[in-house]
């Protein structure tokens, strides 16, 4: 049984965790030299004028791959409450998950078919 | 409210951060002792006696480095990014358990920050939360390089995550818990769960290698073709921050590979030897810590053998083969745990 | 104790919600959307809804919020470009706002003002309790859930080919 303590102790540890990282980065602010130029303050574009802004439209491609993660992911976690009640639940709960499964999969297959996983 | 329990469980937190960045930072150094003797050189040797103090001398070099923030970059986000990155790494170490409790006078001393009911899916969720670093470090940078090497490393992330997922939920089936401590405890007379789940360990090690970035899926340091992936405008301590999370990753994940699969802090016979509860838990400490060594050496020895993925070969073996594959073992171990 | 907890929980939530509305960069926008689901979850824990509050980061913080990140990624972004909304648009906006409001509004009235009081410890929440009731009595709308997966996943193919 979780306790209220395990969820204050989850917040310590948060708290020592941002303290460590907020005195790292002030540290490091005030210990390195400080000598800027111009150029050093340039984004690296191997070595020639940078050209234009990085912050172009990129492939369709890794966009379809994080709407196909979020809908997987919510199956994930459709499957934790049922794997950890399957020894209870018995058939019924395995042919539940089982039909669940064969329609997400038709989606996945159809995916699959169309080729929007295909990256060439 | 019980003080003296927070008061433990403060203790036990700054000690186990004490403990993750002291193996993080010999894991960087023990990283090129490994490939050094992989490839026949000696490896770094001048810092101190065998180059024991070569941790040292890295951390102070990366805190005396100039910071350098890229006038074309969003400042806030891009001292932000670092920040949220090694926060999510440290955080997952909350709900390992350790070892047995000591005990002190009439009271018992666990060596877990926090018992949770949920603690696979806490697990799950700080890997999640990984990915926001790199992408807002990328993103941030304002660098055509680091804009790639952030949507690559995040696509990567979030593919693997899923097969990770479905890897758990086949070894919850036999457990019938999310709860690691009990997931431990089960497996405490050497019957280990990677002899039940096999093929679901394969799958959770292979994830575990793409979510920590390590080789064969470095896509985010993938020097030769992205420069330095998404934190190539990085430079100081908030360099060494992204570095140095990539080796805390490693050493939790080992701890989570070591705790659902060999065990834990159990070996097989140690209890039937009748040890003193403070030695018992000394001992189970030392067994826990010899199964992680031997995950981050393993973590390494893949990295100096094997040659970098493609990036469409990564995207191929988490979607087409690690998801179905890890569907597969799901349906073979629910029709076992239903039927038999 | 709880009533401390619970407004100090409500006050995060509430000044990371409007950060959301008014910040001008859209990725903080994303970013304080991400702390409020985080104090929406704590929410959720003071409720005894463990699983529920779990679920709550693992999908909304870490993964439809992945998706708008890269969203805002691929809307290529900067600052200077910010779209004039026309005087139309406003006015719709207002519209629903209010709409809203009122509906909110009329759901308080009928609550009972009370002293915030922490519920007790109990494991109505957790997995196993909420797997049973998933698998027996809603088992059809679990089942039903998958065609609006597959068909969600078929649009977002249709979407994404044009």
């Amino acid at each position: 049984m979780t306790e209220s303590i395990d969820y204050i102790a989850l917040l310590i540890q948060f708290s020592v965790a941002m303290a460590f990282v907020v005195v790292t980065l002030v540290a490091t602010h005030f210990l390195g030299p400080n000598r800027k130029t111009e150029d050093k303050l340039e984004i690296f574009e191997s070595g020639i004028e940078s050209i234009g802004n990085a912050r172009l439209p990129f492939s369709i491609k890794y966009f379809l791959a994080a709407i196909l993660f979020v809908m997987f992911d919510v199956e994930v976690i459709f499957m934790y409450p049922w794997a950890v009640n399957l020894k209870e639940l018995g058939t019924v709960g395995f042919v539940g998950m089982f039909i669940f499964l064969a329609i997400f999969l038709l989606g996945f297959l159809y995916e699959l078919k169309k080729g929007a996983l295909k990256w060439e | 409210m019980d003080y003296i329990v927070i008061l433990d469980k403060t203790i036990l937190i700054v000690a186990i951060f004490i403990v993750s960045l002291a193996v993080a930072a010999y894991a960087t150094f023990g990283e090129r002792k490994v490939a050094a003797w992989l490839q026949d050189r000696v490896g770094p040797n001048r810092a101190g006696p065998f180059g024991l103090l070569q941790p040292v001398a890295d951390g102070v070099k990366m805190f005396m480095k100039e910071e350098i923030i890229p006038n074309a970059a969003n400042k806030k986000l891009f001292i932000i990014a670092p920040a949220i990155f090694m926060v999510t790494a440290l955080m997952s170490s909350a709900i390992i358990p350790w070892g047995k409790p000591f005990e002190i006078g009439d009271r018992q001393f666990h060596l877990l920050v926090a018992d949770l009911n949920i603690g696979m899916l806490f697990v799950f969720a700080m890997v999640a939360l990984g990915s926001y670093g790199i992408m807002i470090g990328g993103w941030a940078s304002n660098s055509k390089f680091s804009l790639m090497g952030a949507l690559r490393s995040s696509s990567q992330m979030i593919s693997y995550e899923l097969p990770l997922g479905m890897s758990i939920v086949a070894l919850i089936l036999f457990a019938g818990t999310l709860n690691l401590t009990e997931i431990v405890e089960m497996q405490k007379y050497g019957n280990w769960n990677v002899f039940y789940q096999p093929l679901g360990f394969i799958i959770f090690l292979v994830c575990v290698f793409a979510e920590c970035g390590r080789a064969p899926f470095d896509m985010p340091e993938s020097e030769s073709e992205l420069v330095g992936g998404f934190h190539t405008e990085y430079s100081s301590m908030k360099l060494g921050l992204f570095l140095f999370a990539e080796y805390i990753h490693m050493f939790i994940s080992s701890a989570i590979l070591a705790t659902l699969f060999f065990g834990g802090y159990h070996f097989p016979g140690i209890d039937s030897l009748d040890l003193a509860p403070n030695i018992a838990a000394l001992v189970s400490i030392v067994v826990l810590f010899s199964k992680i060594f031997f995950f981050i050496f393993l973590f390494m020895w893949v990295r100096w053998t094997l040659p970098r993925f493609r990036f469409d070969q990564v995207m191929n073996l988490g979607w087409n083969v690690l998801i179905p594959l890890s569907l597969l073992n799901i349906l073979a171990t629910a029709a076992y745990v239903t039927f038999f | 104790m709880g009533l401390v907890t619970f407004l100090i929980l409500s006050a995060f939530t509430i000044i990371t919600a409007i950060s959301v509305v008014f910040a001008k960069n859209a990725m903080y926008s994303v970013l304080s959307l991400i702390a409020c689901f985080f104090t929406i979850a704590g929410h959720y824990l003071m409720l005894n809804a463990e699983f529920l509050a779990i679920v709550h980061i693992i999908v909304y913080a870490g993964a439809i919020m992945v998706l708008f990140l890269f969203v805002v990624m691929l809307l290529n972004l900067n600052t200077d470009n910010e779209i004039q909304k026309s005087l139309k648009l406003k006015f719709a906006g207002v519209i629903s706002g209010g709409l809203i409001y009122l509906i909110l509004l009329a759901s308080t009235q009928s609550a009972l003002p009370s002293i915030y009081e922490l519920p007790e410890r109990t494991s109505i929440g957790s997995v196993q309790e909420i797997g049973m009731k998933l698998f027996n009595e809603y088992m059809l709308p679990f089942q039903i859930s998958s065609i609006l997966f597959l068909s969600a996943m078929v649009g977002a193919l249709l979407l994404a080919k044009k």
